[in-house]
């Protein structure tokens, strides 16, 4: 099989970028997306032309580095599924498939394809953690912990932070993102502590970034690779919710010998 | 030559670590904010040790060529972590634990450190249960557990088929709360290229960073490498297209000893390779081993019909008729092996001929295809996405893939390699899975290096370091090896070939497959060692670097990282060309077991099992550079076993 691809090509952050036409060398249906734009790349540098930049790594959809529009959609035409999942026997000999970056204010484009999603690690350093020091731990089985609800946590845990929400999102908004983080430790016994605080600090940083406002459309959800479910947002909007009535946390007396 | 002193602690094995840990030195908490250490990698051991230190009070600098330090590869692991938490009631313990992995290793691994490993699995699970990794659980609310090759009880702790996501993100959450309180200070997307050593100390590294192209020095009282294994020499791997060897081979060049490179995690269960154009094969996890049982026909002529319709008399259940106490929680070695034989009796099922089933039809019989979904239905979806096939109707077909390499840069009991103050951790050393890896081992060492073994260790090493006393970054030695990165980025820009890195390194994969892989011989590693150097100067005269030293360069990253995995198999070939001996997953064909064998005749082993040879090579090979264009020089450190005897390993 053949396609035609109309790539956005763009050299810096700085400079203005445009779509550009390619034609693919003969391919194999049973060949990843990923693998099909290697073998564009190598035919282009055959040709001394500079190749397509694009972000991977794992190349079995858990590493969250793959990101990419396709023909409009994040991740491509499948659910459930990252880029690097997706084969080309779902394309048909001779389409032309658009290929874009993520595109949202807090995901800055570095070059062609590949964006820069930092913001998410300082979402998730402002309080996506639980405090617990190296070797200060009880023994695991002394938390005993429901299996629904730590099968709910894992549900919320299997984000990979590839940032698929954000670019679905007609605002950019990482509530989806957020809301797994803050769900995950939310719903776990060893959580409860920095509960109100975790949710505060994240939704804020969240807000710093650039990010935009929810209003429910579930296009998230529905291009989620891991079908990360819009329930998680409505729980973390319960827990912002209870951690604004109880207000910020009361400044330690300065009081006390010692 | 290297001097290699394992500094293995005195005393009986299981008070070892104990007595050590008693015997170092300590530094006070107002010293150790003198300190800064350097921490290459951001994957298990790599995020755990720096958040560890920094809660210790050292000055931390993480290093990730990733975007993000969640992306380290660690991430991709998918069955589970072992731990002799004997949870499960089923006789399991520390020394249980540590003796399946010694043994697992083919005796090869060293002693004391494997049984530190085994003591401290125990409160990784601890810890990382602590942070909130949402391990797998029973009804009651108890953690569950499940079993892995190599072993006959089950203490493998899993967190549906992505444990090394949730563990990473556990160890990314204690970093991320580190950076936020200023104890570590992140740089990714920075590369590191070469390592600097001032008098005989590692005191800095040089780094490029792949946004902008720009390459600066970093000083350090230590460096710290967590940067993972070599196993893309191959290319066609279970590991991510970034996983490269590039630190610790610079490392390696700058005077730090390669310890056993040929040994290689060849994994039995893998999806089979379809065609050239291929990138990547995936791995199906162990755990699939629990319930799906291995088998190919017994007659030639029926390997291209459909599994369902061969009868179940015309199967070989080759695992459970060869390795009956094990059957198909046979260790990876040796079930790699077993694929591999009956693909070459012609019995191989697939296109290719190089494949064999892996059947669930009797656990959906048994257990129902609800309960297997629950256990293995991300599995079963991976699989079906990439091949297009329904593995609740038909059998999966797998075939082995390079996994793991349990070589890796030499250190002693101190996780210290030959150069003072250069650390390695996880993957990146040597020393606790010999000659081959049990499942669910590698996760557990990552974790156990940085948790809880650098953090207490490196304190021996600061001890002996004046604070604030390390070499400015305008050091000579700081000058030369920035030039030496310069020159080399410069040399692979200016080359102007016709062939890109990328046919380069399949083109190395290949020979490396073939002469380097599931088995070897003398003849062809000879040839390899032919191919190989001719290779090298091919690339260096032929390769095609397009784009510009600064800003964004996929072309320029990936022509450093295959130079340097040129070199690394030529070193392998050589390692296994001087171990005349098989052991674990180096397998010299001509080192087997033959039906004369008192120890097949005793039925203690199948011909065609491996042989070591202990009178000869019951040593650790550590290769050190000798300098461009020399052979590099052997060094050997004798594996003197003090409670564990070497003996035969059966698994019969």
């Amino acid at each position: 099989m053949k396609v035609t691809l109309k790539v956005w090509r763009q050299k810096d952050q700085k400079a203005p970028g445009g779509f550009q036409i390619y034609q693919s060398p003969e391919l194999n249906p049973n060949m990843s997306f990923l693998e099909m734009l290697d073998v564009v790349n190598e035919d282009l540098a055959g040709r001394g032309e500079d190749p397509i930049a694009f972000d991977h790594d794992c190349r079995e959809g858990i590493c969250g580095t793959c990101s990419l529009v396709i023909d409009g959609k994040p991740h491509g035409p499948h659910q459930g599924v990252a880029t690097c999942q997706t084969y080309m026997r779902s394309f048909r000999n001779g389409v032309e498939i658009v290929i874009e970056p993520f595109r949202a204010r807090p995901f800055p484009i570095i070059k062609d394809l590949v964006c820069d999603r930092k913001s998410f690690d300082r979402i998730q350093q402002a309080g996506g953690f639980i405090s617990v020091r190296t070797g200060s731990t009880p023994d695991a089985n002394s938390i005993l912990i429901p299996k629904e609800n730590s099968d709910l946590a894992m549900d919320a845990a299997q984000c990979i932070g590839c940032g698929a929400c954000v670019a679905a999102c007609k605002n950019a908004s990482a509530m989806l993102f957020v809301s797994a983080k803050v769900s995950h430790f939310g719903l776990l016994p060893q959580g409860q502590p920095e509960r109100h605080r975790r949710v505060t600090a994240m939704v804020q940083q969240m807000d710093e970034e650039g990010f935009g406002a929810c209003t429910v459309t579930g296009s998230c959800e529905a291009v989620c690779p891991k079908s990360i479910s819009l329930d998680f947002i409505a729980r973390m909007n319960r827990d912002f919710a209870v951690a604004l009535l109880k207000g910020g946390p009361k400044k330690p007396s300065s009081g006390g010998a010692g | 030559m290297a001097t290699l002193n394992s500094n293995i602690p005195a005393g009986p094995l299981s008070s070892k670590w104990e007595k050590h840990k008693f015997t170092s030195k300590l530094i006070n908490p107002a010293n150790k904010r003198k300190y800064k250490i350097i921490v290459v990698g951001a994957g298990l051991a790599g995020s755990s040790a720096s958040a560890t230190l920094a809660e210790l009070g050292y000055e931390v600098h993480n290093f990730v060529f990733h975007d993000s330090p969640r992306r380290a590869h660690s991430v991709a692991a998918q069955g589970g972590i072992n731990a002799a938490k004997n949870y499960q009631n089923d006789g399991d313990s520390v020394h249980r634990l540590f003796y399946d992995t010694i043994k697992g290793g083919d005796f090869r691994s060293r002693e004391s450190n494997v049984h530190r490993l085994a003591e401290v699995s125990v409160n990784i699970i601890d810890q990382c249960t602590a942070q909130g990794v949402p391990f797998a659980r029973e009804y009651g609310g108890l953690l569950d557990n499940r079993s892995f090759g190599g072993a006959q009880v089950s203490r493998t702790f899993y967190a549906r088929g992505q444990t090394g996501q949730q563990l990473l993100l556990g160890a990314y959450s204690a970093l991320c709360r580190n950076i936020a309180n200023g104890g570590v200070k992140s740089y990714t997307h920075a590369e590191m290229l070469d390592l600097v050593v001032v008098d005989g100390h590692a005191r800095g590294i040089i780094v490029r960073n792949l946004q902008t192209g720009e390459i600066t020095r970093h000083n350090a009282d230590a460096v710290v490498l967590a940067t993972g294994g070599y196993g893309n020499v191959f290319n066609l791997s279970t590991y991510a297209r970034g996983s490269n060897t590039t630190a610790i081979w610079r490392a390696y060049r700058r005077g730090a000893c390669l310890a056993n490179p040929c040994y290689t995690q060849i994994h039995p269960t893998c999806i089979p390779v379809s065609g050239d154009y291929q990138s990547k094969l995936t791995l199906m996890s162990e755990s699939l081993r629990n319930d799906g049982r291995v088998w190919v026909p017994k007659r030639k002529e029926d390997c291209k019909k459909d599994p369902r319709e061969i009868a179940e008399g015309d199967r070989d259940y080759y695992l459970e008729r060869m390795y009956s106490a094990f059957g198909n929680l046979a260790p990876r070695d040796i079930a790699s092996r077993a694929a591999k034989t009956v693909c070459d009796e012609g019995r191989g099922i697939g296109l290719t001929g190089l494949g064999v089933y892996l059947d669930f039809s009797d656990a959906i019989r048994r257990l129902s295809e609800d309960r297997v979904r629950e256990r293995y239905g991300n599995l079963f979806a991976m699989y079906q996405e990439i091949t297009d096939e329904d593995a609740y109707k038909t059998p999966m077909r797998i075939y082995p893939a390079v996994h793991y390499t349990m070589g890796g840069l030499w250190v002693d009991y101190n996780l210290m390699s030959n150069i003072s103050g250069l650390f390695v951790l996880g993957e990146a050393n040597f020393s606790d899975h010999g000659a081959n890896r049990l499942g669910a081992s590698a996760l557990m060492q990552g974790l156990a290096d940085g948790y809880f073994v650098l953090p207490s260790t490196i304190a021996t090493y600061l001890s002996t370091v004046k604070p604030r006393s390390r070499a400015g970054t305008d050091h000579a030695a700081f000058r030369e090896a920035e030039e030496n990165v310069r020159m080399l980025t410069k040399k692979l820009l200016s080359c102007n070939g016709k062939r890109t890195p990328a046919s380069f390194h399949k083109e190395l994969g290949k020979i490396m497959w073939d002469y380097c892989g599931m088995a070897r011989n003398k003849k062809g590693l000879e040839k390899a060692l032919q191919l190989l150097p001719a290779l090298r100067e091919e690339y260096w005269k032929n390769v095609q670097v397009l784009g510009e030293p600064n800003g964004w360069n996929q072309s320029l990253e990936s022509a450093g990282r295959v130079a340097d995995f040129i070199e690394l198999g030529d070193l392998m070939c050589r390692d296994a060309l001087e171990r005349e001996e098989s052991c674990g997953g180096h397998f010299r064909e001509e080192y087997q077991y033959t039906p004369a064998d008192p120890e097949t005749q005793q039925g203690l082993v199948n011909p065609g099992d491996v042989k070591r040879r202990d009178d000869a090579f019951a040593h650790v090979a550590a290769w050190e550079y000798a300098g461009a264009g020399r052979a590099p020089v052997l060094n050997k450190e004798p594996l003197v076993y003090e409670e564990v005897k070497m003996s035969t390993r059966s698994y019969k």
